[in-house]
């Protein structure tokens, strides 16, 4: 019923390193005296807390909801009282410090009452999924993408086959070998689960020929316990990076998925081992993910070993049980594909698979790359690592997305072969925050300029409207003007007509005397005499 | 010979209607050149290029009235974009119209507002909410750190803070390149 193994191109053959951890079964770590829980640990938007100072939870307890729909919950890993919501340093490459949500733990580990679903096989999908994703379970095998995402059926796909993902490539870690071995059932009994929960038809557990004992285990629980769905136990040649989600689905099912598809689009999906223990706990024992197996281990401690680790435990606190020197190199993650951290009060997470302490590294210096292609014939995506270095060198981030720079999987396969010592993966990495970056600043750039075109837009309204304004109002104005001109018009015609009447007036007051008209001769010698008196009696004065 | 000249004439009487007609339909409105530069700058209506805005920045650089170096909010990748747009050499920055520093936004010290809102009119983003003699405060996700809103303000209570890295914002460094590595 299923296809024959393929191979997937490139990929190198490493020293896995992964006995010395395996040599005892996991240890419990002791609970510390504070629990750190970022907000953030999944991918997606940070979660929201929903205690604050001073309260008491119990372990169990949901103390930050999702914080959008691709988001994650976080528990309470013990019972306490939170002491803080603040910035603390987290486990990032950065070092820079996070929203954390604090608690000082009070010894004794009162847990929340749970409800569990024992009959999982009789359950609607949506409630198994409900139940995921209140339990916060995000993938465990290091992206830390919320589960409960990934099973949601999409309108037009079916979901073929589950993938469970117990490769483990990278060297040293062995917490997920451990975990197949001690709790095979759990590992089915949750791959049962998330079948039921997504409807597949069948699950193809793929598990590297490194670890024959995980392998045995997974048998001996297949067969003598009863699950719903078939399930396939099938050991994978051991060649880094298998674990690599295409990689593995490419070596179990010979479909090769393009970056622009998903595995869903094939009717896969996969889950990490880890994923699955989680959600067998939460579903059957009602437990959220509130710990995990964690890998101490590295060629600088002495007695590597698992330890069950309870999330926000403080990294401190694991290295003490080792007592780990100051001066080594503290690696989160494994030996290829891992950062370094500085500050061990940073907690471990729920993606926190192995604590790697290597003894202070001395990095050979780069020289210049000689294009011997050695990269290109291990990069497992099939790029062509030196293309993508000279164009991230120059920063061209144009020239770098045509030579497909997001298919990359930061693997390091390229780097660990280079015989330049090239930090081929720093440069990859700094290229693509730097493209998602400048993506961000275009999208703000772009609200920016919306904001100001209409700021624009609102000024030059204003200054329509307040113009119009000033029209009508002048406009109002002239027209009141033009009834007070008429009516001063009118006044002065008036005083005008009068003053012409008074004139006319005086004017006939002070003409000649009316009664010399048609004078009789005698009446006109008379008057003659007496002018002629009055000018003489004028003269004779002077 | 005649029915060749009229083969040609006719040709360009074809021709000529077609180009005509498909100036008229196809016809750009607007500078395109003007869009492209304008998507390059930073928008931070900032007016440090001596130009009111971004978008007249960009047209004066379209009409060749301005160099691709007067944008320090941008700085170099600004610049290298802006000569891989037009085909211009890259240039360093112009430090007249000054450097190019870490990105900043603005906060209003809210108990020292008095609610003038000239700050409110000087934004060119709208980033600042606020209506007369009530405190005023800035949207910081829309601020784009232009300071424009500094000169006006009478009691001089908005300062300069810059912006933090966060988990959702941090880039990986360059790498460290070794003497000798050339390209």
């Amino acid at each position: 019923m299923r296809h024959p193994l393929s191979k997937f191109f490139g990929g190198l053959h490493l020293d896995d390193h992964k006995s010395e951890s395996m040599q005892q079964v996991p240890r419990v770590l002791p609970l510390a005296k504070q629990l750190i829980f970022p907000l953030n640990q999944h991918i997606g938007l940070p979660a929201d807390p929903v205690v604050s100072i001073g309260d008491k939870v119990l372990k169990g307890q949901m103390i930050a909801r999702p914080g959008g729909s691709i988001s994650a919950a976080i528990h309470a890993s013990s019972s306490g009282e939170v002491i803080a919501i603040e910035e603390r340093p987290v486990s990032h490459p950065s070092g820079i410090s996070a929203t954390c949500i604090v608690i000082a733990t009070d010894d004794e580990d009162t847990a929340i009452d749970a409800s569990v679903l024992t009959d999982y096989e009789n359950c609607e999908p949506a409630m198994l999924r409900d139940s995921i994703r209140d339990a916060g379970i995000v993938g465990l095998g290091g992206a830390g993408f919320p589960t409960f995402i990934k099973l949601k059926p999409t309108p037009g796909k079916v979901i073929e086959t589950l993938i469970l993902n117990g490769a483990e490539c990278e060297p040293y870690i062995t917490c997920d070998a451990m975990l197949m071995q001690t709790r095979a059932e759990d590992v089915l009994r949750g791959a049962d689960i998330l079948c039921q929960a997504m409807q597949a038809r069948q699950c193809l557990v793929g598990i590297e020929d490194n670890k024959p004992a995980a392998i045995a285990a997974l048998q001996a629980a297949l067969q003598s316990h009863q699950f719903h769905h078939p399930i396939e136990i099938v050991s994978v040649p051991t060649i880094y990076p298998t674990g690599g989600e295409r990689q593995l689905i490419k070596v179990l099912t010979g479909h090769e998925i393009s970056a622009q598809r998903r595995p869903l689009d094939v009717g896969l999906v996969c889950q990490n081992v880890g994923t699955a223990v989680a959600v067998a706990d939460a579903v059957l024992k009602g437990q959220p993910l509130i710990e995990r197996l964690v890998t101490v281990t590295g060629s600088a401690i002495k007695n590597p070993g698992n330890w069950v680790v309870r999330l926000g435990t403080p990294i401190q606190h694991l290295l003490a049980q080792h007592a780990v020197e100051a001066n080594n190199d503290i690696i989160i993650g494994g030996p290829m594909m891992g950062f370094t951290i500085d500050n061990t009060q940073a907690a471990i997470v729920k993606t926190t698979n192995c604590v790697l302490i290597q003894p202070p590294q001395i990095t050979k210096p780069a020289i210049p790359c000689i294009r011997c292609a050695e990269c290109a014939s291990v990069c497992p995506a099939q790029l062509l690592p030196q293309q993508l270095y000279w164009h991230a060198r120059a920063k061209d981030f144009d020239k770098i997305q045509d030579y497909n720079l997001f298919d990359c999987i930061e693997c390091g396969c390229c780097a660990h072969v280079c015989p330049s010592h090239i930090p081929l993966v720093q440069y990859y990495r700094f290229a693509k925050t730097e493209i998602w970056d400048r993506e961000q600043e275009k999208q703000k750039a772009d609200r920016a300029r919306e904001r100001h075109e209409f700021n624009l837009y609102r000024q030059q309204r204003k200054q329509q409207e307040d113009e119009e304004r000033r029209r009508k109002k002048k406009e109002l104005l002239n027209r009141a003007q033009g009834k007070t001109v008429s009516e001063t018009d009118s006044k002065k015609a008036a005083i005008e007509g009068a003053l012409a009447r008074a004139k006319a007036r005086k004017d006939a007051m002070t003409s000649a005397p009316k009664n010399i008209d048609h004078l009789a001769p005698e009446q006109q010698r008379q008057i003659d005499e007496a002018e002629a008196r009055r000018h003489k009696q004028k003269q004779d004065k002077v | 010979m005649f029915t060749a000249i009229f083969a040609l004439l006719a040709l360009a009487i074809v021709f000529g209607l077609l180009l005509g007609y498909a100036a008229i339909r196809f016809k750009v409105e607007g500078d395109p050149v003007v869009d492209k530069i304008d998507a390059i700058l930073p928008q931070t209506q900032c007016g440090q290029c001596t130009y009111p805005g971004c978008r007249p920045y960009a047209e004066a650089i379209a009409k060749g009235e301005a160099e691709i170096n007067q944008c320090p909010p941008g700085g170099e990748a600004t610049i290298q974009a802006l000569a891989d747009l037009l085909g211009r050499d890259p240039l360093p920055l112009n430090e007249e119209h000054g450097e190019h520093k870490g990105k900043t936004v603005v906060q209003i010290l809210e108990e020292q507002c008095i609610g003038c809102t000239l700050c409110i009119q000087a934004c060119p983003v709208d980033a600042i909410v606020g209506a007369a003699k009530q405190m005023h405060t800035v949207i910081e996700d829309e601020c784009t750190g232009c300071n424009l809103c500094i000169p006006p303000c009478p009691v001089d209570c908005i300062v300069i803070v810059p912006v933090e890295e966060d988990l959702q914002h941090w880039k990986w460094p360059y790498p460290a390149a070794a003497a000798g590595d050339k390209i």
